[in-house]
């Protein structure tokens, strides 16, 4: 993240920077009203918002104070699952010193005052940390020397707590001091970036257990997602999706046979200026089942893209070619060093390769989007997590200004970063532009499949050298896959130290915090791979497929080194150099690390005798990035049937270091879904492209983890006060490494392809 | 012209009778609460009960439902306190909360069969509904807490 904001200013407005900007300007005038952006509550039914009071302190653009001491926070975040609104409003409150009952939270539209509007990569709490805290910090300072005018006594002698300033015997409400008093109070820049903020054994709300806002809604039957939006006069639209995703041209319609189905209207060629739908096809009904059925017997003649008989198979050996060249991709600055003279002169070299296959996103809400013109605004109404990438592919689409277009904000049925890509907002754009009425598009679960934006089939090479004793003295990781960023936002590149632009998101994991001696970290972009799909940011993206490779190998190689998988590692996370972290996001760098697999491997019982063809494997991760470090360690204890090759997964111990846990049992949660989803993509899940198209589109074929198959899970957070970093994805890299792992101490096989398939286990059991 | 009663009220439709009760439900009468997943029957975020049983109301169609019973998420209890839905809320068990009106309403049903159910009760009853944040452990817990007050009761 760190590196987007550097490369495009524009989307600047969330670090601290750009808040005490924006403070500086607006700070702690009194207020103005601003409702007048629609948006959700997710605490109410149909994410309704209440009233809007007459009198609002509005200290940033994050929050206001009503005369009721009501504190509204503004989130800009999508809520999908994380409760991220209460875990940001708990940040916030607690600086503020605010009655936590007196707080409601509003997800926002877009709007160009908000900055970047992105929910991904596990940023949300770590970046709106600092934004948050000193938002809160100002707005208690503002409020606590307005109590003292009011009180007529000095700011030093009151104290604020659950949104009453006390000085002595008396006391003054937040609310009352909103309605009482002028605030006119501005912070200068000097002031703002000195705010006191409070220390972490003065917190009262962070780190103490909450019931998230969301979730009554959330079972009742009333939260409102995307699917449920509702405009008068609409029509629904069900999309025929071409036979590529790239590059198809529609040659002729024949709708007759659709004529015959009530309710059908017509059926619509897109014409997009975006060329985000190329090839596409709406067909408009007045019910959506009439949709479906109409676009069943609707008969399209597309000239199809270079892409249409593209295998999984053909993207996998071009990625073998190209990790073969030696001269092609982006090499990543891990501190220099001839890695080449080092494997010349090795004792030992240990080189093996691995392979992922395509994994589609399954967010189980289908892709939507509602869409309509209304007083001169183009309104989308849909749940999204990258408003800021889309809105100008909408913008071209339609032709017309970003400035009038507003993304309407919905719950999201499941993100896992599919709804990064808002490429699904541009088509029901479009159609309604063209009938110029409100049109909802809705895609069955196959067109969502068949749409997806899959996480790219990989291919890796490792090579490791060890000197005299088995000393690691040189590692290569060589990593080959669809660059999401590369196809959605080639602007958002950062450039290697020789010169190439590369996917951060697609390598991250590969630059990790063992110290083995010269590094060389290569990332390729597949280029067949970008052609033939989107390539997506899914759940976890690059480290979903570069930690699977890194952690098997690491236990490979410490076969090698004659170690303990988890001896070996400890001796290899030193915590010196380049791997000795840095504040405030990495304190203690690679010592973090070692900690978590210690105690991971002490919690699981590591070294104590297990019943037969069952083991424990064990693998960690720094989770995301280098520069936002979240460490993780899971020990799977596995059994597999030796006759069978069944895998049961019998318990997952993992430790976490997140720094500050904001909300606890949110942040477990998030550890509980990512630790399962990735099972879920070690065992269960896993397609492949047949002619340019994926080969499983719904629940007959595609199998996800179901509730059988969730193991006993033992999660524990490290106790800790260092900055809070991100949780929803980190635990979900390691569990497919540590069950291949697992699988190897039991039966001796070694797999290096997810997934590890049942049939993939009992060929390799049978030799 | 089809009529049913739903969550407690004679409902009159004139519709397709093919129409899937899902789209009926959701379009036609607005109760959104029950959600669209699959199509297929396959992931239970469709589950409504008819009878009081669990039924995949994607693949049931309207005409199916004459003079039946049915009972979505928002008709279980007047004030959504259902003691499937007050332990749900305990555990804090939704995330993104899509599939959840399903298990809920899978859950009312199992726990009619199995007024205390065991793991392999669940695995069995439960296996039929996605979870895709994989919610899977508090669902199982929400299960046995709610059973343990239904019991109480």
């Amino acid at each position: 993240m760190a590196r987007i904001q550097n490369i495009d200013d524009r989307f600047d407005a969330l670090t601290r920077r750009g808040f005490l900007a924006a403070a500086a300007g607006a700070s702690a005038l009194f207020g103005f009203p601003t409702g007048a952006w629609a948006a959700m509550n997710p605490a109410n039914a149909a994410g309704a918002l209440g009233p809007v009071p007459p009198l609002l302190f509005e200290p940033t653009l994050w929050y206001s104070i009503d005369e009721q001491g009501i504190v509204t926070v503004n989130i800009i975040r999508a809520e999908m699952g994380q409760h991220i609104g209460t875990a940001l409003a708990r940040i916030l409150a607690d600086e503020l010193e605010a009655n936590w009952d007196h707080v409601r939270v509003v997800h926002v539209d877009t709007d160009s005052k908000w900055g970047l509007m992105v929910t991904g990569g596990s940023w949300s709490v770590w970046q709106s940390w600092p934004v948050y805290t000193c938002a809160g910090a100002a707005g208690r300072i503002a409020l606590i020397e307005q109590a003292a005018i009011l009180l007529g006594v000095a700011p030093s002698d009151c104290q604020a707590r659950d949104g009453v300033v006390t000085s002595g015997a008396q006391t003054v409400s937040y609310g009352d001091i909103v309605k009482r008093g002028k605030i006119d109070r501005r912070f200068s820049p000097k002031e703002l970036a000195t705010l006191p903020i409070k220390s972490a054994s003065d917190r009262r709300l962070v780190g103490q257990p909450v019931m998230a806002l969301d979730i009554p809604p959330k079972i009742n039957g009333t939260a409102r997602y995307g699917i449920d939006a509702k405009a008068p006069g609409m029509v629904y639209a069900r999309p025929k999706i071409p036979p590529t995703r790239n590059g198809s041209k529609v040659r002729s319609i024949d709708d007759t046979g659709a004529h015959k189905v009530k309710g059908y209207l017509q059926s619509l060629v897109l014409d997009d200026p975006s060329d985000t739908v190329p090839g596409w096809v709406m067909v408009i009904a007045e019910t959506y089942p009439a949709a479906i059925r109409a676009a069943e017997l609707v008969k399209v003649d597309w000239a199809s893209g270079p892409t249409a008989h593209v295998s999984e198979k053909d993207i996998l050996d071009h990625a073998s070619r190209q990790i073969a060249d030696p001269s092609g991709g982006a090499v990543l600055d891990t501190g220099g060093g001839d890695v080449n003279a080092a494997f010349g002169a090795a004792k030992t070299i240990l080189e093996q390769t691995y392979t992922t296959s395509t994994v589609l996103h399954f967010q189980l809400e289908p892709l939507n989007a509602l869409a309509f013109e209304s007083d001169g605004i183009f309104e989308i109404h849909t749940g999204n997590q990258w408003q800021s990438l889309i809105l100008p592919t909408l913008a071209k689409a339609l032709g017309r200004p970003e400035a009038t277009i507003v993304m309407r904000t919905y719950l999201v049925g499941g993100g896992f970063g599919r709804r990064l890509n808002g490429d699904y907002a541009v088509p029901a754009a479009l159609a309604a532009k063209a009938l110029g009425k409100p049109v909802k598009m809705v895609l069955t679960r196959a067109d969502d499949a068949r749409f997806d934006s899959v996480r790219s089939p990989s291919v890796q090479r490792l090579r490791m050298a060890f000197g005299d004793d088995h000393e690691v003295t040189a590692m290569e990781h060589d990593a080959a896959a669809g660059w999401p960023t590369q196809v959605m936002a080639p602007a958002l590149m950062p450039k290697s130290q020789d010169g190439v632009a590369y996917d951060p998101f697609a390598i991250s994991g590969a630059d990790h915090w063992y110290d083995v001696g010269v590094q060389k970290v290569r990332a390729i972009s597949n280029d067949l791979a970008n052609a033939t799909f989107r390539p997506g940011w899914l759940r976890s993206v690059g480290p979903g497929w570069t930690n699977w490779a890194l952690e098997s190998f690491m236990d490979e190689a410490a076969l090698v080194a004659q170690m303990d998988p988890v001896a070996f590692r400890l001796k290899l996370l030193t915590g010196r150099g380049r791997n000795s972290g840095s504040a405030p996001d990495s304190v203690g760098g690679a010592k973090r690390q070692a900690e978590v697999v210690r105690r991971a491997a002490q919690l699981s019982g590591w070294g104590t005798p297990l019943p037969a063809t069952t083991a424990l494997g064990l693998a960690t991760s720094f989770g995301q990035e280098r520069d936002m470090p979240t460490w993780v360690a899971c020990v799977a204890r596995v059994h597999v049937g030796r006759e069978s090759g069944k895998v049961t997964v019998e318990k997952l111990t993992l430790v976490v270091d997140a720094g500050t846990i904001v909300d606890p049992d949110g942040a477990r949660a998030q550890v509980e879904g990512g630790a399962l989803w990735g099972l879920s993509l070690a065992l269960h899940e896993g397609t492949l492209f047949v002619d340019g198209q994926v080969r499983d589109t719904n629940l007959d074929t595609y199998t996800p983890l179901r509730i059988a198959d969730a193991p006993e899970l033992d999660i524990r957070f490290v106790d800790s006060v260092e900055t809070p970093v991100g949780l929803g994805e980190p635990a979900t890299t390691v569990v497919g490494p540590a069950i291949g792992n697992a699988i190897f101490r039991a039966m001796g096989v070694r797999l290096r392809r997810l997934p590890m398939t049942i049939s993939a286990v009992r060929s390799a059991i049978q030799g | 012209m089809i009529s049913f009663t739903l969550n407690g009220q004679t409902v009159s439709m004139d519709v397709d009778p093919d129409t899937p009760l899902l789209w009926v439900l959701r379009d036609d009468i607005g109760l959104t609460g029950t959600k669209f997943g699959c199509g297929i029957g396959l992931c239970g975020a469709c589950t409504v009960l008819i009878g009081g049983r669990a039924t995949r109301s994607c693949v049931t169609s309207i005409g199916m439902v004459q003079g039946a019973d049915v009972t979505t998420i928002e008709g279980l209890d007047p004030a959504g306190v259902h003691p499937v839905q007050l332990a749900w809320a305990e555990l804090q068990t939704p995330q993104c909360g899509y599939c959840q009106s399903g298990q809920i309403m899978q859950a009312v049903a199992l726990l009619k069969d199995f007024p205390s159910p065991t793991d392999e009760n669940i695995d069995a009853v439960m296996a039929g509904n996605l979870c895709r944040c994989m919610t899977y452990t508090r669902i199982r817990a929400a299960i046995k807490k709610a059973a343990a007050s239904m019991e109480t009761r």
